[in-house]
């Protein structure tokens, strides 16, 4: 599967007063930038190494 | 003249997915680490079955679920404040779990997530209650509500990678595919979206509890905004008998499905009396007739109702236009579809990669540090609409205008004082030194001298 699946993304203007803006409930920017690499790297610092063994080892029985 | 919308009781329980990480013990599983996530808990109540001073109920469900249920709340913003109270207060009982793990040796990480499925495919869900007029002829009145449940996930739904028959997709809702009923009595086994069991948890002669089943947890504050306030809008048209009879899906389950696989929102509903609409055409029409009767009714509207009725109108707009760029930092699928894609473009990860499954999962772990949610909104890329410090005041205090402040008040007394007590929904009994139990089948009454009387014996 490639990206096709996923929506193209529409490019929003980005600027600092649309940074401040972004507070309100109305914020009409992206949440990856600005700073994508920055952001990204934020999260692979926090993320657990192994992905793999992370994510299949998460089973948690039905509720309800 | 003008008239306040109807008061109504609402309240939200969510049901979180625990996992851990080990530095230097094998994976602890999911029985074990509940056990210490309630540790401090059971410590204090002697349960892990317990209410809560802010009036909520905490506890640990069937499949090793941490459960918490808000207090009834009839304001927005007290709904809003008691759900992000329950992520705190869960959020802090993973934090104590490692405390303990590392005091025993036990290196490691809880993560608890926010969402409503794990990597097997089980899901979990995140219920609405609703108190409605017992006077309605429930049932027929229930289908009338599917056309706007199936596609409300345009907005509140929290997104998802779908394994399918055909590869991975990406789809609005988590519990769109968990949906196997439109109405039922049954909740585990045939999960339905509306469950009709007859609960009211309050006086039944007056009152029905609606229970929504179809949500998704939400991380957006946004989302959950609009989760309540739009169904409260709905409900309010539905008791006044004006959703038309002509409003009726036919095949629910079908609907959820497509709904939540069609990004744009296009995808098309087909109603009993032969007619489709596409899914925003559906919401359209559901805020039109809101609209219309909060002028046939000069119902008036609290704030957050306004707000919440201005960014319905919007969002349906922007999905009109074809342009949601408004609403991506707001909408949780949105969010999480723009963190998936731009790991995907830089990292140059295909869909089914763990990678991209770990970032998915973490966009719901509630942790200040780890969660990407979390994340995101401390670096004001995304807005809030609850002040911190209201949850934080929510984490203790209950809502003040409804029977969880009896309750919240009833339970701090008792736990300053130590006295042996026992509460439900319903009920607050003292123990010791004579057995005494006040039944308060008002939801909406915040007073009562018996229960004043009760404390002031403590």
């Amino acid at each position: 599967m490639t990206e096709q699946n996923f929506e193209a993304a529409k490019s929003a203007p980005t600027n600092a007063e649309d940074a401040e803006n972004a507070a309100t409930t109305k914020a009409s920017k992206q949440v990856i930038v600005p700073d994508i690499s920055g952001l990204l790297d934020q999260i692979d610092a926090v993320l657990e190494k192994n992905s793999e063994e992370f994510v299949s080892g998460f089973v948690q029985k039905g509720g309800q | 003249m003008s008239l306040a919308l109807p008061r109504r009781i609402f309240g939200v329980e969510t049901e979180y997915g625990i996992t851990c990480s080990m530095e230097n013990h094998r994976r602890l599983t999911p029985d074990e680490l509940a056990r210490y996530l309630f540790s401090d808990i059971v410590d204090e109540y002697r349960s892990n079955n317990v209410f809560l001073p802010n009036g909520g109920r905490l506890y640990l469900d069937v499949g090793s679920h941490p459960e918490y249920a808000t207090a009834e709340c009839d304001q927005l913003g007290d709904v809003l404040a008691q759900e992000k109270a329950g992520d705190e207060i869960v959020s802090q009982m993973a934090r104590a779990a490692e405390a303990k793990l590392a005091s025993e040796g036990i290196d490691g990480r809880v993560f608890v997530f926010k969402n409503n499925t794990d990597s097997s495919g089980n899901s979990y869900g995140c219920h609405e209650n609703y108190l409605i007029n017992r006077k309605l002829d429930y049932l027929q009145h229930l289908d009338g509500l599917l056309p706007f449940l199936v596609t409300r996930q345009l907005f509140c739904g929290a997104g998802k990678l779908l394994i399918t028959s055909h590869g991975i997709v990406y789809v609005m809702s988590q519990r769109a595919d968990h949906m196997w009923d439109a109405v039922s009595s049954a909740t585990t086994r045939s999960r339905p979206m509306i469950n009709t069991r007859d609960e009211p948890h309050a006086n039944s002669d007056k009152y029905r509890r609606l229970h929504v089943i179809s949500g998704d947890s939400n991380m957006s504050e946004t989302a959950m905004l609009l989760k309540v306030a739009t169904m409260d809008l709905v409900l309010a048209v539905m008791e006044a008998g004006a959703i038309p009879a002509t409003l009726r899906v036919d095949n629910p389950m079908k609907a959820i499905r497509d709904v939540a696989r069609d990004l744009s929102g296009q995808a098309l509903v087909q109603l009993q009396d032969g007619r489709t609409l596409s899914a925003i055409e559906t919401q359209r029409i559901y805020f039109d007739l809101v609209c219309a009767n909060i002028g046939r009714f000069s119902w008036e509207l609290s704030d957050l109702h306004k707000q919440a009725l201005s960014l319905w109108g919007q969002i349906i707009e922007a999905f009109e236009d074809g342009d949601l760029s408004a609403f991506e930092s707001v909408l949780d699928w949105r969010i999480k579809l723009q963190l998936l894609k731009a790991f995907q473009d830089e990292q140059g990860l295909a869909l089914d990669s763990a990678k991209l499954a770990q970032v998915e999962l973490m966009y719901h772990e509630l942790s200040a540090d780890r969660g990407i949610y979390n994340l995101l909104l401390a670096q004001g890329r995304i807005g809030s609409v609850i002040a911190k410090s209201a949850i934080e005041t929510a984490i203790q205090t209950p809502p003040q205008t409804t029977r969880a402040k009896l309750r919240g008040d009833f339970l701090t007394a008792a736990k300053q004082t130590k006295t042996s007590i026992a509460t439900d929904w319903m009920h607050l009994k003292v123990n010791l030194p004579v057995e005494r139990s006040i039944s308060l089948p008002d939801p909406f009454s915040s007073s009562d001298e018996h229960v004043q009387d009760l404390i002031s014996q403590m």
